[in-house]
């Protein structure tokens, strides 16, 4: 299709589209006429039942928790995709016989981007444990504080040293932590059928309100979604550099 | 407050479109980290921490970082 | 205020669906497709804010106070884990694509090959 021909055709569809969303968004109602029974109920389990602060990793991994697996196997499974794309385009290149000559490039980053992103990797890891590990009362979490974590040996690729990178994330090691937080979550679900209880139900003493070691099996499906994640990342972006950059 | 969460709307809407509006995709994920930032200050003063710690670590970095990856493999295939 | 938050939202899922028709290279149309997702992220956030509400951390508040929606705010964690995903899967599919065939722009790329 020709490219005005797309944009009219585009702009038809457009058009039908806003009027149709704003049809639809002026019968919306303000927030306080359509209250959410389920967030009030969220809400006031949290601190009392569960002893925890933060509600939206209460409903992340105890109330709705079931749904953060799935979530958490989209991830897992997404990155082995990408893997599995990525290695292919590797192999075949590596027959390539032109590439294996392939100069270094003449200048790196500056030293004051090496001094401030290796300075900085400290620092991030430690922030990214600690929003790992305080994830029941303050912001943050498995997911956010596992991302955080991710960009720790980002950085130190980010200081050009790829080989230094790979040292550092010792690969096997790193794939296997992905597959123990993956599978820790599930294997924390399992915990309760010892009890007799439902797959996923917190039957772990839940501790005070304020104490890191709180909310039962919240904490251990934190720590496990945490490492998983930090650990998919880092894999993903260890096979897009290696796809990039084979000739280190 | 609401004048805030204007302001803010309004200047995701202006780095959405940059980004939509930029054709070159080395230029335009730069602007797509700034995009993930106005984001992420749109969810924090919205009211929503986690979510605003998740978008910032991923729309800020992973992102443009994964992209910008894809574009050096690309273009190496170039030469 | 809700207006102008369904109003942005609308247009980040126009101008990106625009970025994708007339896209030049697929790493650009990969990119537009993230503005679309963000016009999700806006109508969540907008649906979910409560005026004069404080954000769902309970320290200090006193039980039964309504706060900011969780839930919904639950489903944008959710919706920023997919995206990073669904990006990193379709970068390494244009990285592919581009091996396949040699080139990234979406007109030319001749999918249908042997």
């Amino acid at each position: 299709m020709k490219h005005p021909l797309r944009t009219g055709v585009f702009a038809i569809g457009g058009l039908a589209l806003a009027g149709l969303y704003l049809a639809a968004c002026a019968g919306i109602a303000a927030p306080t006429e359509r209250p959410n029974r389920y967030s009030e109920l969220a809400d006031r389990l949290t601190l009392a039942d569960r002893r925890i602060t933060d509600v939206v990793t209460a409903i992340n991994f105890d109330i709705r928790g079931f749904d953060t697996l799935g979530e958490e196997y989209i991830l897992f499974v997404s990155v082995m995709g990408a893997l599995v794309l990525l290695r292919q385009v590797d192999q075949k290149h590596e027959r390539d016989p032109a590439d294996a000559r392939t100069p270094r490039r003449a200048t790196g980053p500056s030293e004051a981007v090496q001094l401030w992103t290796l300075g900085m990797t400290g620092p991030t890891i430690v922030f990214g444990l600690y929003v790992v590990a305080h994830g029941q009362f303050t912001p943050g979490g498995g997911f956010q504080g596992g991302v955080i974590l991710a960009t720790g040996p980002l950085l130190i690729y980010l200081a050009d040293e790829f080989a230094t990178f790979k040292r550092i994330i010792s690969y096997q090691l790193i794939e296997v932590a992905e597959a123990v937080g993956a599978g820790g979550y599930v294997l924390v679900g399992f915990l309760a059928w010892f009890d007799g209880q439902p797959f996923l139900t917190n039957i772990l003493p839940l501790g005070e309100t304020g104490q890191l070691a709180s909310g039962g099996t919240i904490m251990l499906i934190n720590d496990a979604v945490g490492l998983e994640v930090a650990a998919g990342f880092v894999v993903l972006m260890h096979a897009f550099m290696q796809s990039s950059l084979h000739d280190h | 407050m609401i004048g805030l969460q204007i302001t803010v709307l309004l200047l995701v809407a202006v780095t959405g479109s940059a980004v939509a509006l930029v054709r070159v995709p080395e230029r335009q994920l730069i602007v797509m980290s700034l995009f993930g930032l106005t984001l992420a200050i749109m969810f924090a003063v919205f009211q929503a921490p986690d979510v605003a710690l998740s978008q910032l670590a991923i729309g800020a970095v992973v992102l443009p970082l994964m992209a910008l990856l894809g574009l050096v493999e690309l273009r190496k295939r170039k030469k | 205020m809700s207006t102008v938050g369904f109003a942005v939202a609308g247009w980040l899922f126009v101008i990106g669906a625009y970025g994708i028709a007339t896209s030049r290279h697929l790493v650009h149309l990969c990119l537009c497709l993230a503005v679309v997702q963000a016009s999700t992220y806006v109508l969540l956030a907008v649906i979910g804010f409560r005026p004069d509400a404080p954000p769902p951390i309970l320290v200090g508040i006193k039980p039964g106070a309504h706060t900011v929606d969780p839930v919904i705010q639950a489903l944008m964690l959710t919706d920023i884990v997919v995206e990073a995903t669904m990006m990193a899967l379709l970068l390494s599919l244009i990285v592919q694509i581009d091996r396949g065939t040699g080139g990234v722009d979406p007109d030319e790329v001749d999918v249908m090959r042997g």
